[in-house]
């Protein structure tokens, strides 16, 4: 199948970028980015520069691999990341457009790169739970409901990809906080710090410059993972619950 | 040179214990004002840069990947083992250390593996209290799994996400002390060179991913967490930037790279469709515990799949040859994974393979699918309930357990596994091999120790499923931050590395050189093309199955690759800027004489052991057979100059508790 592809270049952070056309030879086993790989090998035998863009694991479990493609984060595929996109789902002939996800918290690094360090320093500010290597009591000591286990996965299933923020129009990030949050929060390991830790990675995600979430929900559409909105309304009730606590108790 | 393994004296239970409780420490005070550098935070890395910053250590640790978060880890699926004997199956520390030695083929260390799996325990306690949401019962416990090659349930899952939960436990650790300022995190920086200084590991050189600076950062030690070289073969199951450059970099400054050729082919991947493929998939080992491995027994059969005549359920159930299941009854579709492989070899190569390929068997689900169906009528109370019913109850249970792997391979293939058999066929997967370390997991380098599946330890020649996380975590957790101790309390006076040494420059300028002059061949052709390259020779040669001639023709092969690389590569882009082509042809340069080594080490033994086969060495039934005699040792080779041959250190095995036998799965 013949594509004409239209991709988004920029050099670099600072500079400004624009996008360029073109044609490549794909078939339809392939996965995305190996129709991109054939891309930058054609552009690599002209002596031309590659397109840059993030991937690892190709398997959909690194959160690596970004890219909106033809308007959506990862892809038109639900529940799919990009680079478990494969070409039998785009047609001989179509129009492809790439660029990179747009947010002013995830600063376009080059072309399709971008930094979302923004996500690391959410985790960095309360998800996880305090204990040190060692402190641990027998594994089977706390045993946790079947079906709670089960939700506080789902919520951990997230690979912190960014596509919920590039999805929503507000740039918000509460489903990637409110997951990690939700995580921890649900688990029985969890509780000693969960009002601490909610107020703490709501906070950072706002002063990394995240917009707020008017429960759109374009994020979950988009989540390669299908997280649930659901972990939005439960962070929002235990936020205000913990700003109401640390006001009565300030010194907290 | 001598090569000391360092292991304590004393029973083989009692050594670890015996050697903690004796072990130099370093007082609090003193700890506040010792470096150490950890490379990678996967698994391995990640575990031991927390637990080091725990202990008031000063930690940078570094990672190539933009995030802590994003190592090849996350992508293990299939789970991790412990000896909890939660499931009262007979399973204790031994066990698993017996059933790790035997199913490495004896070609690991006695006690370093017996530590292993005492460790196994905490680790899942470990990261019951961070939170991993690992699987339960209905009770509210831990649930257990079968991995290939033992008889007793120990692997403990997170769905088919294993990896990726306990990878996120360590990762918010880590991120726990990174907000702490214990540990400094330097993402997206590439370590391009270690520093020796009066013959200690003091310090890396990296490569600023994004601007491309070139950076010195010192300390008093330096651990390697750096992973796998699986992608020598350019197509296997590893992520797509796992790479050998930092054991390279230090093995090129003398420290020892231990048997190279233990490489992992794992059984159950999905088949290569075609040359622009970049990478395989795996499909969990955990599916053979419900999964039936078959080919057509006749090749009528054969050609009517292979020309699409026929479908996989169209083939009656006694034309079916279930040849794990016929050759090994013992152990079935579960045995080790090298002899798993092979017979997948033996059947496709026989002409039983069964896609256009010929290169694939299925795995079916069919009887699990029936089987779990009727447990869950009957449980539910159903009255004769029919066929379909049954069926659609089976589905459910086998989606429960094996979801997301299904759903992967569903996307792949774009075929429905749940209603005709999954086609599989090996992949590499996982090296045995790495750098060498003794008991303390330091190298023949003072002060560079290395940890995870980027050391050698532990796994012989075959490692078993759900061991490398264990290992990874073991070592990270539980042992590095004890063992490094024995070197860091000599380092006590030892002021803050100075990095403006004369060492320090040489190697940056090293590093630079080497950067410009890929950049300077300006020739023809692409990076990429070299790893295809050299990775179809590795795989033809040095891949499941190896001999003498195919070897030493692989040797020439791959050093005329060698030589065509650095007179016809071409590197567009800058040295500083963001550069994804010039990350890739340092690595691919280091994997072209990696490759060589494992060639030159596949040949020097004249043993098939493990994943090592050698065609000369085998039993007249075809299985694989041990030189006890002569190859009872660990290869460590050094190899600083590749313009002379490779030199090879031996370090004896010792087995003092277990009876050295030929590995039975009959
Ligand atoms: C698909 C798949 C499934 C698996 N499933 C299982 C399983 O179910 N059970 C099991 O036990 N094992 C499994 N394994 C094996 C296991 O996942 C790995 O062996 C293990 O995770 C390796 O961990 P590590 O910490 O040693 O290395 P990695 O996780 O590979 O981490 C390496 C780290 O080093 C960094 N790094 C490397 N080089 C440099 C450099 N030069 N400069 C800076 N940073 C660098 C990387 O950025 C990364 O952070 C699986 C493997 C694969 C491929
Ligand atoms: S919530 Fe979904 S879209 Fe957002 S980071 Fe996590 S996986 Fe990606
Ligand atoms: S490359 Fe890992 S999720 Fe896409």
């Amino acid at each position: 199948m013949k594509l004409n592809l239209k991709v988004w270049r920029q050099k670099g952070a600072s500079t400004g970028g624009k996008f360029e056309t073109y044609t490549v030879e794909a078939n339809e086993h392939m996965s995305f980015l190996e129709m991109l790989d054939v891309l930058n090998e054609q552009l690599i035998a002209e002596q031309r520069e590659p397109v840059s863009f993030e991937h690892d694991c190709r398997e959909g479990i690194c959160g690596t691999c970004s890219m909106v493609i033809n308007g959506h984060p990862h892809g038109p595929m639900k529940g799919t990341t990009t680079c478990q996109l494969h070409m039998r789902h785009f047609n001989d002939g179509e129009t492809i457009t790439i660029e990179p996800f747009r947010s002013n918290s995830f600063p376009v690094i080059k072309d399709l790169v971008v930094d979302r360090a923004a996500f690391d320093r959410i985790i960095q500010s309360g998800g996880y739970i305090s204990v040190n290597t060692g402190q641990a009591q027998d594994g089977n000591a706390i045993p946790i409901e079947k079906d709670l286990a089960s939700e506080a996965f789902d919520a951990a299933t997230c690979i912190g990809c960014g596509a919920c923020v590039a999805a929503c129009p507000n740039a918000s990030a509460m489903l990637f906080t409110s997951a990690k949050v939700s995580h921890l929060n649900m688990m029985p390991q969890g509780e000693v710090e969960a009002t601490q830790r909610v107020l703490n990675m709501i906070n950072q995600m706002d002063s990394e410059g995240f917009g707020a979430c008017s429960n759109i929900t374009a994020c979950e559409a988009e989540c390669p993972k299908e997280i649930s909105v659901k972990n939005i309304a439960r962070v929002n009730r235990e936020y205000f619950a913990a700003v109401l606590a640390s006001e009565k108790n300030p010194s907290k | 040179m001598k090569l000391d393994g360092k292991v304590p004296t004393g029973e083989l239970s009692e050594k670890w214990t015996q050697y903690r409780g004796t072990m130099n420490l370093v007082a609090p005070n003193n700890k506040r004002r010792l470096e150490v550098i950890v490379v990678g935070s996967g698994l391995a890395g990640a575990s031991a840069a927390a637990t080091l910053g725990e202990l008031g250590y000063k930690v940078k640790c570094f990672t190539f990947h933009d995030s802590p978060r994003r190592a090849h880890s996350i992508a293990a699926q299939g789970g991790i083992n412990a000896a909890k004997n939660y499931q009262n199956d007979g399973d204790s520390v031994y066990r698993l250390f017996y059933d790790t030695i035997k199913g490495g083929d004896y070609r690991s260390r006695e006690a370093n593996v017996h530590r292993l799996a005492e460790a196994s325990r905490t680790i899942i306690d470990q990261a019951v209290a961070q939170g991993v949401p690992f699987a339960r019962e209905y009770g509210g416990l831990l649930a257990n799994r079968s991995f290939g090659g033992v008889q007793v349930s120990r692997t403990f899952y997170a769905r088919g996400q294993t990896g990726q939960q306990l990878l996120i436990g360590a990762y918010q650790s880590l991120s726990r002390q990174i907000s702490m300022g214990n540990v400094t995190m330097y993402n997206r920086h590439e370590m391009l060179d270690v520093v020796k200084i009066d013959g200690k590991a003091r310090g890396i050189i990296t490569r600023n991913l994004v601007t491309g600076a070139i950076d010195r950062h010192s300390a008093h030690a330096v651990v390697l967490g750096t992973g796998g070289y699986g992608n020598v073969f350019y197509l296997s199951t590893n992520a797509m930037n796992s790479n050998v450059t930092a054991a390279w970099r230090a093995t090129k400054r003398g420290a020892l790279m231990a048997n190279p050729c233990f490489t992992q082919i794992h059984p159950t991947c999905i088949p290569v469709s075609g040359e622009y493929q970049s990478k395989l998939t795996l499909m969990s080992e955990s599916l053979r515990n419900d999964g039936r491995v078959w080919v057509p027994g006749k090749k009528d059969d054969v050609k009517a799949i292979r020309e699409g005549r026929l479908k996989a359920t169209d083939i009656a159930e006694e034309d079916r040859d279930y040849y794990l299941e016929r050759r090994y009854p013992a152990f079935g579709n579960l045995v080790p994974r090298d002899v798993a492989s092979r017979a997948a070899k033996v059947a496709c190569d026989e002409g039983h393979g069964v896609n256009a390929t010929g290169l694939a068997v299925y795995l079916d689900f069919a009887s699990a699918i029936m089987r779990y169906g009727k447990s869950e009528a009957h449980s539910k109370g159903m009255v004769n309930p029919s066929e379909d019913e049954i069926k659609l109850l089976g589905e459910k249970v086998v989606e429960a357990k094996y979801g997301n792997l299904f759903e992967m391979y569903a996307k792949i293939t774009g075929e429905d596994p749940y209603k005709s058999p999954m086609m599989i066929y090996p992949a590499v997967h996982y090296t045995m091999g790495g750098l060498w370390v003794d008991y303390n997991l330091e190298t023949n380098i003072p002060g560079l120790f290395a940890v995870g599946e980027a050391n050698f330890s532990d796994h012989g020649a075959n490692r078993l499923g759900a061991s490398a996380l264990m290992q990874g975590l073991a070592d990270g957790y539980f042992v590095i931050p004890y063992t490094i101790g024995q070197f860091l309390s000599n380092e006590i006076r030892t002021p803050i590395i100075d990095d403006q040494q004369p060492e320090f420059e040489a190697a940056e300028k090293a590093v630079k050189d080497r950067l410009a002059q890929f950049i300077n061949i300006k020739g023809k052709q692409s990076v990429e093309s070299f790893h295809r390259r050299l990775g179809k020779i590795m795989w033809e040669y040095c891949g499941m199955s190896r001999n003498e001639e195919g070897l030493n023709k692989a040797r020439k092969m791959i050093q005329e690759l060698r030589a065509e690389f650095y007179s016809d590569v071409f590197v567009p882009g800058e040295l500083n800027e963001y550069n994804p082509e010039l990350e890739k042809a340092g690595r691919v340069a280091d994997f072209l004489e990696l490759g060589e080594l494992m060639v030159v080490d596949a040949l020097d033994r004249q043993e098939s052991c493990g994943g090592h086969f050698r065609e000369e060495y085998r039993t007249p039934e075809g299985e694989a057979m041990r030189n006890d005699k002569d190859f009872t040792y660990v290869s460590a080779w050094e190899w600083t100059d590749t313009t002379a041959d490779p030199t090879l250190h031996k370090e004896e095995l010792e087995f003092e508790n277990v009876e050295l036998k030929t590995r039975s799965y009959k």
